[in-house]
């Protein structure tokens, strides 16, 4: 083991692998750091207008003056966001097991699936918008479950079918039925697959529901304080709205990071080196 | 399991893909008897995997009657008469060497205190004691194969079906895999029919060797191995060890002519390693 930076810790032992994990962050928190810095120095050296770009330290004034109001919208749109996201993902993962088990109708609708990939989905807003009611939760649920639904099913259904032949037959000649290789071999070799799609899924999950509210939405929600605060040149409480959002959008990409690492504990890319 | 039943016994068995047309086995006749150890030799396309995947009831054949300890392929298969290795180790990455062992005991429904007792047993035939928490991944070729054969053996099949299981290991490695098998062979008492594309390995393993011709797949000969058992590094320096080689080759090449004219060895080696 090489030694790195001044923080030597005996290797395996929880410590070490903290430490190491703290070495191995310093050169992104130092690249965060420095652009936070540039970002205000600029902003102050060039007197940029407000409405332009406002300094980090008015973003994070506004942050906290406005945390209660911005609080309950976060909560809020990542209602709408995480209701959509478990809509979505189950009926894809669903469609999914459906469509491996019944191979001919998988074919027949595969290409469609993979067109609607394709599509700018987001598009259909306003309409879902109407369709569930504007100023409800599950209109916004409604748009991020379409957008998480494809590349889920398309995802899953890869992972269920590109298990490799001879892992099926081994399974065939221990006796094994459709349902147990589909349990013991077809599932557990579509998980990679899953998580990757998930992991997709939470940004398109939060894309959905904030964009869906800058259509038409209750005042509560994070999409609309971020609408209507640049519309009213209120540029440092859309800046914070949006802050709220993408910490909420890693918040969510890292949790189901997290479920597929303890998940997938045994996946070679786990492995710690 | 009915005695007096051959281990495996093929009447007339033909097999054409659909798919272009290829009659991959023509007429095949072949018995194998209980406890020997027999070895399916020939070029790539000689349909030699094809064969043990009929008898091991993966593969429908288009004609002919497959039998396996007395019963059909299908019957035995849904029995767990038989264990199969395959080149590649086929191990689930999900589970642990432990768990991959015990896979074929969950599906057969052994109680985990069986499976557990039962798995230490295979870990120790293996020699693998020590590595039952291990993922497939963090094994060498050779262990996750031994791993393999373990799992192949776990629910004491009569009849072991191999198919090039020692291919893609380096040749140290092989040998070694080698004389461990023949000590499981005698040790377990079980039947073994082994796919090769290893003149060397087929006579130092078998009891018979079956040699086959390419396209159509045809048995062109059979050699006796008469080589004294049980077999050791030394068999291999025996003058009959060569002479069986000889044997084998002449075989090889006899078969090979059955659809092509004369020709030394060398292409024959270069088919070979197209699979």
């Amino acid at each position: 083991m090489s030694v790195q930076g001044v923080v030597v810790v005996p290797r395996g032992t929880l410590g070490a692998r903290v430490g190491r994990g703290v070495v191995d962050w310093i050169p992104a928190a130092a690249v965060l750091v420095l652009g936070i810095l540039a970002w205000e120095g600029l902003v102050r050296g060039l007197d940029i207008q407000r409405f332009l770009l406002p300094a980090p330290s008015a973003i994070l004034d506004t942050l906290w003056e406005r945390r209660e109001e911005l609080q309950a919208a976060g909560i809020y749109t990542f209602t709408e966001a995480l209701g959509g996201f478990v809509i979505g993902c189950t009926l894809a993962v669903l469609a999914a097991i459906v469509l491996a088990r019944f191979r001919s109708f998988g074919r027949a609708l595969m290409p469609f699936a993979i067109a609607a990939n394709a599509v700018p989905i987001i598009a259909f807003a306003p309409i879902t918008n109407q369709w569930f009611g504007p100023l409800e939760k599950t209109s916004k649920m409604a748009i991020a479950a379409i957008l998480v639904f494809f590349p889920v099913l398309v995802n899953t259904l890869r992972g269920l079918t590109s298990v490799r032949p001879q892992s099926i037959e081994l399974m065939r000649s221990y006796a094994a039925g459709e349902i147990e290789i589909f349990r013991r071999v077809r599932i557990p070799s579509s998980l990679p697959y899953l998580f990757s799609a998930l992991k997709v899924a939470t940004v398109l999950a939060m894309i959905g529901a904030v964009v869906g509210e800058y259509f038409l939405s209750s005042q509560e929600a994070l999409g609309f304080q971020i609408r209507n605060s640049a519309a009213l040149f209120q540029f440092e409480l859309a800046w914070a709205a949006i802050v709220v959002a993408s910490v909420l959008g890693i918040l969510f990409y890292s949790s189901v990071a997290l479920v597929e690492r303890l998940t997938m504990s045994w996946h070679p890319s786990s492995r710690a080196d | 399991m009915t005695t007096d039943a051959a281990a495996v016994s093929i009447t007339d068995l033909s097999k054409r893909f659909v798919r272009g047309d290829v009659l991959a086995l023509d007429r095949i006749d072949l018995d194998v008897q209980p406890g020997e150890f027999v070895s399916l030799i020939g070029p790539s396309g000689c349909g030699k995997s094809t064969l043990l995947r009929i008898i091991g009831d993966l593969i429908r054949p288009s004609e002919g009657a497959v039998l396996v300890n007395g019963k059909s392929a299908h019957q035995a298969r849904l029995d767990r008469d038989y264990g199969i290795v395959f080149q590649d180790a086929v191990l689930y990455d999900w589970r642990t060497v432990v768990k991959n062992i015990a896979l074929p005991l969950e599906l057969a429904g052994w109680d985990r205190k069986r499976r557990d007792t039962r798995v230490r047993e295979m870990l120790e035939l293996v020699e693998l004691t020590g590595f039952e928490k291990h993922h497939p991944w963090q094994l060498s070729g050779g262990m996750q194969q031994r791993v393999s054969i373990a799992r192949a053996l776990s629910f004491s099949p009569p009849l072991l079906l191999m198919d090039e299981p020692f291919g893609a290991l380096d040749e140290m490695t092989r040998e070694r895999m080698n004389n461990e098998l023949l000590r499981i062979w005698q040790e377990t008492l079980s039947t073994v029919v082994f796919v090769t594309h290893s003149i060397a390995e087929s006579v130092f393993l078998s009891t018979r060797v079956v040699v086959m011709s390419a396209r159509p797949g045809r048995i062109a000969g059979i050699a006796e191995i008469d080589l004294p058992q049980p077999r050791s590094p030394e068999t291999r320096e025996d003058a009959r060890f060569a002479d069986h080689i000889t044997q084998v080759r002449r075989l090889l090449r006899k078969g090979h002519a059955l659809d092509a004219p004369e020709e030394d060895e060398t292409p024959l080696y270069v088919a070979e390693e197209g699979l």
